[in-house]
């Protein structure tokens, strides 16, 4: 119990900050509906380039679009909520130039904790919402078994999805300690990453496989868990079983992204490195 | 009672970038420094003498490159969290409130972040609340406050946890002169209730003069003085002036024992004399005027201590 109280009261900064956050972005209620709504359109056009693409070409990589939808749905929503809670380190750059984040080393808290909770951006749930809704539409259209190997498998995907995009927001703070102009080239990955993850990863270049399917894990937020719950015959390079192995993606995605912050901070306070 | 700042060989050096080449440039310099409870220490310097990198490396946000430092008895870098619940500081430029809301939410989630118990939360800032006259503007959000406004909540917003040191990072730039005053009233009092250590790092020499007890003059990481702001005067010599205002025109009063006339005004109305503080004092240079010609009134200015800064640096090189 006693546990219990240390938790919560530990917890509060980071619940008292993302509460004001929250509630300062409704303030404004024309404003706030016209940032869902322009995010909500941003998502949508996303979606229907996947579906204009289904037009030309009736299989992509070995898919169907009904098929793609699931892929489609599982990484942008994995994305999104990933996007909703730690898209705001893309600020970090801001922060660098402007100085304020060591008003961050000023406070009793971890940096990067501080980073992570210091925004969180509601009009991105939007964009949660269309993933949902292609995921939803994905599911209901394709012949999944609803068995609890499924089900578990569905929220096993999910879940280490969102880790795992989660990781590259993070991986990419700690690049920006370094880079000066640094955006572009982490929202390469971080972006080119979703965009990637919601495609087949059979229509990569061999090179972009090895980037985007291995090095950034992108292939185990839809791809993958898709050839397995559909039960599609995989590339042959690529055994079925991977597609349980998002949580291990997950675990390297956020070994590689500490390691990089890590870095990066040490850099940021010239420790070396 | 050990002390609240403590470095010892201090040293910090940065890599450059220069065009293709890359070179060393020493910051901070070998900087062995004691500050005890409870003092007032301005700490001045020209700009990219040192001041920011030093006080980076007390808080914990930069790692030296050799040398110790302590503050409140932790180490900084190690212990950044533990001693960040010690200390308040003020980065003139940076703010630690949120912009788009108002400045009572950014003193609750600053109460938050510093684990306040409500009661405590309630009284401290009431009391600041009071001391700085913030009523009229905290329903306001920061974004629209006046600098003045604005910085009397950052000073609030340090003080919050009641820290036993707070670093004051230029904190008057940019003020009118009644934001000035009101807010070196604030701190002065607030040395005298809670005894709080204060480090200010300044151009204004106003602040020093009122502030502080201690003077630390840096010149290009190195520690330049260390003393009083009286001792500083006399270390670079700088000079008092005495300026009378005469009953009638009259020629250039020169002669007069350890004093040196610097300029008259007005056919002589209106004349300047310096005199060195450790030679003689106002009152007998006034005598040996007096004697001379009917003087109706006469100030005294003191040293102007960035011409004194300006000396030290000089002597130096």
């Amino acid at each position: 119990m006693a546990e219990g109280v240390t938790v919560r009261a530990r917890l509060r900064p980071y619940r008292v900050v993302l509460a004001a956050r929250a509630s300062s972005q409704t303030v404004y209620r024309a404003n706030f509906v016209l940032d869902l709504i322009s995010s909500l359109l941003a998502a949508v056009v996303e979606l229907a380039e996947v579906w204009v693409l289904f037009h030309a070409v009736t299989r992509l990589g070995g898919l169907e679009f009904h098929q793609i939808l699931l892929v489609f749905g599982l990484a942008d929503l994995a994305f999104s909520l990933a996007d909703l809670a730690f898209g705001h380190c893309d600020n970090l750059p801001t922060y660098l130039r402007a100085g304020t984040l060591d008003v961050f080393y000023l406070r009793p808290q971890p940096l990067l904790l501080q980073l992570v909770t210091s925004d969180i951006s509601l009009r991105r749930l939007a964009r949660a919402a269309v993933g949902l809704a292609a995921l939803g539409a994905g599911l209901a259209v394709n012949d999944v078994a609803w068995d609890v190997g499924g089900v578990a498998l569905l929220v096993v995907a999910l879940v280490s999805g969102c880790a795992t995009f989660a990781a590259m927001f993070v991986l990419a703070g700690g690049l920006q300690f370094f880079l000066v102009d640094g955006a572009e080239m982490t929202s390469a990955f971080v972006y080119g990453g979703r965009y990637a993850a919601t495609q087949p990863a059979s229509v990569w270049s061999r090179p972009l496989q090895v980037v985007f399917g291995f090095f950034f894990p992108m292939a185990f937020t839809g791809f993958l868990p898709t050839l397995r719950l559909l039960d599609l015959p995989a590339p042959a390079w690529l055994p079925t079983w991977l597609g349980w192995c998002g949580p291990l993606a997950a675990l390297w995605a956020w070994a590689l992204a500490l390691l990089c912050w890590h870095w990066g901070v040490r850099h940021y306070r010239g420790g070396g490195g | 009672m050990s002390a609240i700042v403590e470095t010892a060989g201090l040293t910090r050096e940065f890599t450059v970038r220069d065009g293709p080449r890359r070179r060393r440039l020493t910051a901070v310099d070998d900087l062995t420094v004691r500050i005890e409870p409870g003092e007032a220490v301005g700490y001045i310097g020209a700009n990219g003498a040192g001041k920011s990198t030093t006080i980076k490396m007390l808080t914990g946000i930069l790692v030296p490159t050799s040398g110790t430092v302590t503050t409140c008895g932790l180490r900084p870098v190690k212990d950044r969290r533990r001693l960040a619940r010690q200390i308040g500081v003020v980065f003139g430029q940076r703010s630690q409130l949120w912009w788009d809301l108002p400045v009572r939410e950014s003193f609750r989630i600053l109460a938050a972040i510093h684990a306040l118990p409500a009661a405590v939360e309630r009284a401290r800032t009431d009391e600041l609340v009071e001391r700085l006259e913030m009523a009229d503007f905290l329903a306001t959000p920061v974004r629209q406050l006046s600098l003045g406004q604005r910085m009397r909540a950052e000073v609030a917003a340090a003080l919050l946890h009641a820290p036993r040191l707070v670093i004051l990072d230029e904190p008057t730039i940019g003020l009118d002169v009644l934001s000035k005053q009101r807010l070196r009233e604030f701190l002065i009092a607030m040395r005298r209730t809670d005894g709080t250590t204060l480090l200010l790092t300044t151009h204004d020499m106003g602040d020093v003069e009122r502030l502080c007890d201690r003077v630390l003059v840096v010149d290009h990481g190195r520690l330049a003085y260390d003393g009083d702001l009286a001792g500083l005067g006399r270390t670079t010599g700088a000079e008092r002036v005495l300026v009378v205002h005469l009953a009638a025109p009259s020629p250039d009063l020169i002669g007069i024992p350890a004093a040196r006339h610097l300029s008259s005004e007005a056919h002589g109305l209106s004349q300047r004399l310096a005199f060195d503080a450790e030679t003689t004092t106002a009152a007998r240079v006034f005598a040996a005027v007096a004697e001379r010609v009917e003087v109706l009134d006469f100030t005294v200015e003191e040293p102007d201590i960035e011409d004194v800064v300006r000396r030290i640096y000089a002597a130096r090189r």
